[in-house]
């Protein structure tokens, strides 16, 4: 299952009410490490959509939702449960570093 | 995978790149290990390159990588977006493993590794890593926009990140230990031209500040010990790098910094057919143009070790 973009409007539907875990990718065009990590982040979602779903949020253009987290550094990624930020991982890891993060949510 | 190539290049800055351009116009058939996200290293996080002869106007470092990268490519280089993570460097068959799980046999190895940010080391800095503390400015200046935030350091990258911050933040203060800079004048004399521009000389950053996120910093004057704080929202560190060679300990020679030690002049380690270039080596110049230089110098090295 490939990422898909989350937007303000649909943050509460997509990512607040999921009743699977969400991973939100905070990033934006302009910043390198956000698009190294981007096909990772492809990938992980072709291969674990049914565990966990990964939105992509800009915070470019959402600027709103990414003040409401307090990021200050992209690329962000929050993994929500029920509505909460369960974990927080700051910056482009490697995909088996961010396999290992992720590992209670993969199972 | 049982066959044998010529070289494998791992890391993939200006040194990584120009030496795959020249190992592939060898027909040497390089395989170069750029790095899962690390790619095209570290000018991928900076924004105008003035400097690199041929551009007169300037080139943006992300596309000055991206312009290697195809140009290495245009010559058979094999391109792969992964890390190198176990290093066998002592046979005469070198045995290299990826973050996929694969392994790579070479007659030679180039390590371009490169270098990685160098952190203040305090609990605090890490703790709030993301929440305010940073290291790259072309990343989250945005962020703090019109906030009044700090860079600590005083060499060409921290008087860059200063620079480029004033784009977004109502104040930038460039916190260095001692009383003059270490970057060069031009760009020292443009970051004492600009108004937004605040410097706090002979002063330490001894502790980060905020629960949540950075609140201030507390600081110390180097010269009479006097200890302060300050409010700041942002902290961006740009205290200078660290050689990337922790895969390395116990094979390759390193000195007392981690920086791989080269034979004279040349880039050849102390095991054979193992070649280092780039920040990787070099305590002293670190620009893209001495890492290309030294990238092309380890090509012609393994070439000649190769021939023989």
């Amino acid at each position: 299952m490939a990422t898909s973009k989350v937007t303000t409007a649909t943050f509460d539907a997509d990512v607040l009410k999921s009743s699977t875990p969400v991973l939100v990718d905070f990033w934006a065009e302009w910043c390198g490490p956000c698009r190294a990590v981007g096909p990772i982040l492809e990938e992980i979602s072709d291969e674990y959509g049914s565990k966990i779903k990964i939105v992509k949020l800009n915070t470019d253009e959402e600027s709103a939702i990414a003040i409401k987290y307090g990021i200050t550094s992209i690329p962000s990624m929050y993994v929500f449960v029920n509505g909460e930020v369960v974990k927080q991982m700051v910056g482009a890891k490697p995909k088996p570093a961010l396999l290992k993060e992720l590992e209670s949510f993969l199972v | 995978m049982s066959e044998v190539r010529n070289v494998v290049i791992v890391g993939s800055g200006p040194a990584g790149y120009t030496a795959a351009i020249y190992a592939a116009r060898a027909q040497l058939d390089p395989i170069i290990y750029e790095g899962s996200v690390t790619a095209g290293g570290a000018l991928m996080n900076t924004t105008e390159v003035e400097n690199f002869p041929g551009f007169t106007d300037g080139v943006m470092g992300p596309d000055l990588m991206d312009s290697m990268r195809k140009q290495a490519k245009r010559f058979g280089a094999e391109l792969i977006t992964d890390d190198i993570v176990e290093m066998d460097l002592a046979g005469d068959v070198k045995i290299l493993k990826d973050g996929s799980g694969n392994t790579v046999k070479a007659k030679s190895v180039i390590l371009a590794t490169g270098s990685a940010y160098r952190e203040i080391g305090l609990v605090n800095e890490k703790r709030l890593s993301g929440h305010g503390v940073s290291w790259c400015a072309t990343c989250d200046g945005f962020f703090f926009r019109g906030q009044t935030i700090a860079v600590v350091g005083g060499g060409d990258s921290a008087v860059e990140e200063a620079t480029f911050l004033t784009r977004f933040a109502d104040k930038v203060v460039l916190i260095h230990r001692r009383g003059e800079l270490r970057a060069s004048k031009i760009m020292a004399e443009r970051a004492k031209a600009n108004p937004k521009i605040e410097f706090l000389w002979n002063t330490e950053v001894i502790d980060v500040l905020g629960a949540d996120k950075v609140e201030g910093l507390q600081l110390r004057n180097t010269v009479d010990g006097t200890e302060s704080e300050r409010a700041f929202t942002g902290l961006f560190v740009a205290i200078g790098h660290i050689p990337r060679s922790e895969l390395l300990v116990g094979q390759i020679t390193l000195d007392n910094e981690g920086y791989v030690i080269c034979e004279g002049r040349s880039t050849r380690t102390n095991l054979k057919g193992v070649f280092a270039c780039g920040d990787l080596v070099d305590h002293t110049y670190r620009q893209a143009i001495t890492a290309a230089g030294s990238g092309c110098a380890a090509a012609l090295d393994a070439e000649k070790f190769l021939a023989h």
